[in-house]
């Protein structure tokens, strides 16, 4: 019997450019799914992943069109289908849960009439019947109170309830097939880990086929039975979940997976060199040609084909996988280690800091007054050592961002103060900080897309900071200017490129550049890697890495991706809610950790390994505002004490790794009831 | 929700004090005042002296600014300088002119534009999008001016159907109005129509490319369904606060068309109050079209704030 859902065969997918080329996004795509299967589609950023998912509900967007295969849903070819059949397989039989719910939601419309709408559609219920449906549906992806939610409007519930509800609508149909376009990209950690778990329960009980869609590694690794993986429109490697990632056999696969920062080894991932080339750009020979370490002659010129090697069931778009086969995991001689001692020689003292983002009362605004009683962050104390890494980390909303914008002086903090070099203390207000302090605190934002002016050029963009701080002009401008470039490894040639002929990577040079220029003593980076692809981020951090070792600067670095911050940084300060939890090296807060939110965090992070499940403590409530009074992870905490924890504001201790943390439950019980788990 | 339209309403009010002060003392600084103008040459001695106490022009500005804005709070705006005529006789059916003209471009010309507007959009870049799209271009371009005068040469000229040019008092009755008001309807609808069709395209075409219409097509919602509960819901909203001002730009009386086809209207007022130096008039002509500005933005916020949920429940939560 033919347990096929869904067959593509030789599909290519394209646009026709400018000069009137026909140009591939996807090209020559052949695989099926099965019954019940669940296959990881993985790529990065114009891999033509999505453009694949798509085609598998018969949707091209709007400028592309099919330029030859098929897409076989039960021997029908969606691609050749009429609307009005398609609407009959779209959502009952094939759903999609979309990347970012929060947009995929129509803004005017009740989450219950929106899922009522596909009941309607795709089912014989009768009202009251849907209604029951409604509930079940919302009951089944665990959201709390299905009545009253399904009276809600979309904005007013958190992302991972969003994204709840899209797989509660997807489940409406009974649908064969779902797919999932990064489905969890953009969700805190420990909601991603929630909502996977769920996809993995649903797909267990409902017998769903599933093609999940994601860059993530670590998310695919826990949901897929087979990864498909994909570059530059092309299938590279398809098989097996573990031998894929345990043994990958196409060298850009192998390459990616040593790229990803691990939690469980410290020092930074080595990093790929070039980026994936646009589409139309590779004319012949293999795609990954230009990058690839095992290259010779014959890829220059041939392209190899996708072969299947029977004894690993996988297969391979490779002419020398061959010399893959036998590898095993390499890390530890490409790894480089990160250790080198900081001495007690303190550049930032941020004490008793905090921040409010309170609506002042214009009497207030008048007298130049805060009045907060419960501010967004609160008692913040760090010290920051030169030639240090510190990074603060936490889930959104924890406060990380805001308070590096105060001590970029972009926000003003309510109490407490921050000193520069020992006694210099900065002004609250950018206004009034001396220019000096200003030059030596620079940032490096999340996107460059948005941080470099796109009027600008390159030279434009690096050559602000040397005209204000340094007032250099002419020649010796634009020596200077070179020379920062070469530091970030852009040539010459880039001075007068604008940000638009830039790839990711290369832009976020240029905003590294920047900062560099200014010849800062303390670097703020916000999210730096956040926008960029894997392998571009590797070589970014690496970067990074260099340019610090060079010029004895200190970063103050803010991420939500836990095993980037394991692999950059000396000392993690853990926050939740805009209050700090723990603090201490690094290596001591991922080997030990010790509060229970670090744990908690800890635990739902994922690793690009299917036998390395997270492990979920804490319900992922999303809690809207710090408490009023006692412990600020008092709502989500597995190990609550009691009452203490909901009037008293937890002490400091020293915890059993040696980091400082904030609770009350003394060291030696959090100890033993850590161990149990 | 309540206090917001408090506070609406007495920040509207605020604006119509400042315009209410701008009005009065720029007529004040002006060289000049209402005797001159009306006595011309004889603006001297016992002539000028009597004039003055008869407009109580001779007390100071502040008292002055009092005494009339107490009346036009209680309605009166005084007398005009030329007929000698109560102001709010002459204003009456200017304003009833005025709002008659309003109307009818208004119920035709909104609905053809959101038609046009939509269909543009859903067959975007396909011979309707293409021909529509020429038409109201063209028709955006062509000043009103010209526009009204070619109308008036072949519809009343050549092709003798309807007057050309309005030639009834100013106070006629509402029936005898309409037969003369179809050539500057039709004036008025070709650009504002054409104005308001682009901004409802371009809307609808950005909300059509959102990724919950995406997601409603993916998950089999039938095409015209989607179109009206998905798309134009979200895509409308911010047409409201166009239509509010284009409502507002047409009460306020449409000069250039208004003049062209001598319609007895507010725009024409203003015109003629302006260049006889009519002052009392140019002064309640600005308080009434500043209210009439701030009147229909603030129902238009009131009704934008309704209709986006996003809005409304924000607005509870505070």
């Amino acid at each position: 019997m033919d347990n096929s859902v869904q067959t593509i065969n030789n599909l290519t997918i394209g646009f026709t450019s400018q000069k009137g080329e026909q140009i591939s996004i996807l090209k020559n795509i052949s695989t099926t799914i099965k019954k019940g299967e669940t296959v990881g589609i993985v790529g990065e950023s114009g891999s033509g992943k999505s453009t694949l998912a798509l085609a598998m509900m018969g949707y091209v967007k709007h400028g592309l069109y099919t330029i030859s295969g098929e897409c076989l849903f039960h021997s029908n070819n969606l691609l050749e289908m009429k609307n009005k059949d398609l609407e009959n397989i779209r959502g009952r039989k094939i759903a999609m849960i979309p990347q970012n719910a929060g947009q995929s939601l129509t803004p005017n419309l009740k989450i219950g009439y929106q899922i009522d709408e596909a009941l309607k559609l795709h089912t014989d219920l009768k009202k009251e019947e849907r209604d029951k449906k409604i509930s079940e549906l919302l009951n089944k992806v665990r959201l709390p109170s299905p009545e009253i939610m399904a009276q809600r409007y979309p904005h007013e519930l958190s992302g991972g309830q969003q994204q709840r509800v899209a797989v509660a609508m997807a489940l409406a149909g009974n649908p064969e097939l779902l797919l999932l376009d990064e489905p969890t990209t953009g969700l805190d950690v420990t909601t991603q880990a929630h909502v996977l778990e769920l996809l993995n329960f649903i797909a267990k009980d409902t017998g769903t086929s599933m093609v999940y869609v994601s860059h993530d590694l670590g998310a695919i690794a826990q949901v897929s039975d087979r990864i498909i993986v994909m570059y530059s429109g092309e299938i590279v490697l398809d098989g097996p979940v573990r031998s894929i990632l345990k043994n990958p056999i196409h060298p850009y696969t192998f390459g990616l997976l040593k790229s990803i920062p691990k939690l469980t080894s410290p020092g930074l991932p080595a990093s790929m060199s070039g980026s994936q080339p646009q589409p139309g750009t590779i004319k012949m020979g293999c795609s990954f040609y230009k990058r690839c370490n095992l290259s010779e002659d014959k890829c220059k010129n041939n392209s190899p084909n996708l072969e299947y090697i029977d004894d690993l069931n996988t297969s391979v778009r490779c002419f020398k996988y061959k010399e893959l086969i036998n590898v095993k995991e390499t890390n530890s001689d490409t790894v480089k280690s990160i250790n080198n001692d900081i001495f007690q020689n303190e550049i930032l003292d941020i004490s008793k800091v905090s921040i409010s983002y309170a609506k002042q009362k214009f009497i207030d605004q008048l007298l130049n007054k805060v009045d907060d009683s419960n501010p967004t962050v609160q008692d913040i104390n760090i010290n920051i050592n030169k030639g240090e890494t510190l990074a603060l980390v936490g889930e959104s909303g924890s406060g990380k961002s805001t308070i590096l914008k105060s001590i970029a002086g972009l926000l003003k903090t309510k109490d407490g103060m921050i000193k520069f070099d020992k006694d210099n203390v900065l002004s609250n207000d950018l206004k009034t900080r001396d220019p000096g302090f200003l030059r030596a605190i620079q940032l490096i934002f999340q996107n460059p897309d948005e941080s470099l002016n796109p009027n600008h050029t390159v030279e434009e963009i690096v050559s602000q900071p040397l005209r204000l701080y340094f007032g250099l002009k002419g020649d010796e401008l634009k020596q200077k200017i070179i020379e920062v470039l070469e530091k970030v490894r852009l040539g010459e040639f880039y001075l007068t490129r604008y940000p638009r002929q830039l790839s990711g990577g290369e832009k976020q040079r240029v905003a590294v550049a920047r900062a560099f220029a200014a010849k800062p003593d303390i670097i703020l980076c916000d999210e730096v890697t956040s926008a960029l692809d894997v392998s571009v981020q590797a070589a970014v951090l690496n970067l990074l890495q260099e340019l610090k070792e060079d010029f004895g600067t200190t970063y103050i670095f803010v991420s939500h991706d836990l095993a980037v911050v394991r692999a950059i940084s000396d000392r993690v300060a853990v926050l939740y809610q805009g209050r700090l939890c723990e603090i201490g090296p690094s290596k001591n807060v991922y080997e030990l950790p010790s509060h229970p939110y670090t744990e908690v965090l800890l635990g739902a992070a994922l690793e690009p390994d299917p036998d390395i499940k997270p492990k979920l403590v804490a319900e992922d409530i999303v809690e809207e505002k710090p408490p009023e009074q006692g412990c600020s992870f008092q709502g989500r905490c597995p190990r609550i004490l009691g009452d203490i924890c909901k009037t008293d504001v937890p002490p400091w201790q020293i915890g059993e790794n040696g980091n400082s943390i904030r609770c009350h439950i003394k060291v030696d019980d959090l100890k033993k009831q850590q161990s149990i788990n | 929700m309540f206090f917001l339209v408090l506070k609406r309403i007495l920040l509207g009010l605020i604006t119509l004090f400042i315009v209410s002060l701008i009005t009065f003392s720029g007529v004040e600084v002006l060289p000049g005042d209402a005797c001159t103008t009306y006595l011309e040459r004889e603006a001297y001695g016992a002539a000028l002296e009597a004039c003055y106490e008869r407009l109580g022009l001779n007390t100071p500005a502040y008292e002055r600014y009092i005494s009339w804005a107490a009346g036009v709070l209680q309605g009166d705006f005084g007398y005009s300088l030329s007929g000698e005529m109560r102001i709010n006789d002459v204003l009456g059916p200017r304003v009833k002119n005025s709002m008659v003209l309003a109307s009818a471009s208004i119920l035709i010309g909104i609905p053809i534009a959101l038609l046009l507007g939509i269909i543009t959009a859903l067959w975007r870049d396909k011979l309707p999008d293409i021909i529509i799209s020429t038409v109201t271009i063209f028709s955006m371009t062509i000043p009103e001016f010209i526009s009204a005068t070619l109308l008036i040469l072949i519809v009343a000229i050549w092709l003798e159907w309807l007057p050309g040019i309005v030639i009834v008092p100013t106070g006629v009755s509402i029936s005898e109005l309409l037969p003369n008001i179809i050539l500057p309807v039709i004036a008025i609808s070709m650009i504002m129509t054409a104005h308001m069709a682009r901004m409802v395209r371009s809307s609808v075409i950005q909300v059509m490319a959102s990724d919950y219409v995406q997601m409603a097509i993916l998950k089999g919602v039938p095409y015209w369904k989607m179109v009206f509960k998905h798309v134009l819901p979200n895509a409308l909203l911010p047409a409201i606060n166009v239509v509010a001002l284009t409502i507002a730009w047409l009460l306020g009386g449409v000069v250039v068309t208004e003049v062209v086809f001598n319609y007895p209207g507010l725009g024409r007022l203003v015109i003629e109050s302006i260049s006889n130096r009519d002052l009392p008039v140019v002064q309640a002509l600005a308080i009434i079209l500043a209210s009439i500005y701030v009147s229909i933005n603030l129902i238009a916020d009131l009704m934008t704030l309704m209709l986006n949920p996003r809005l409304k429940s924000l607005q509870i939560k505070k």
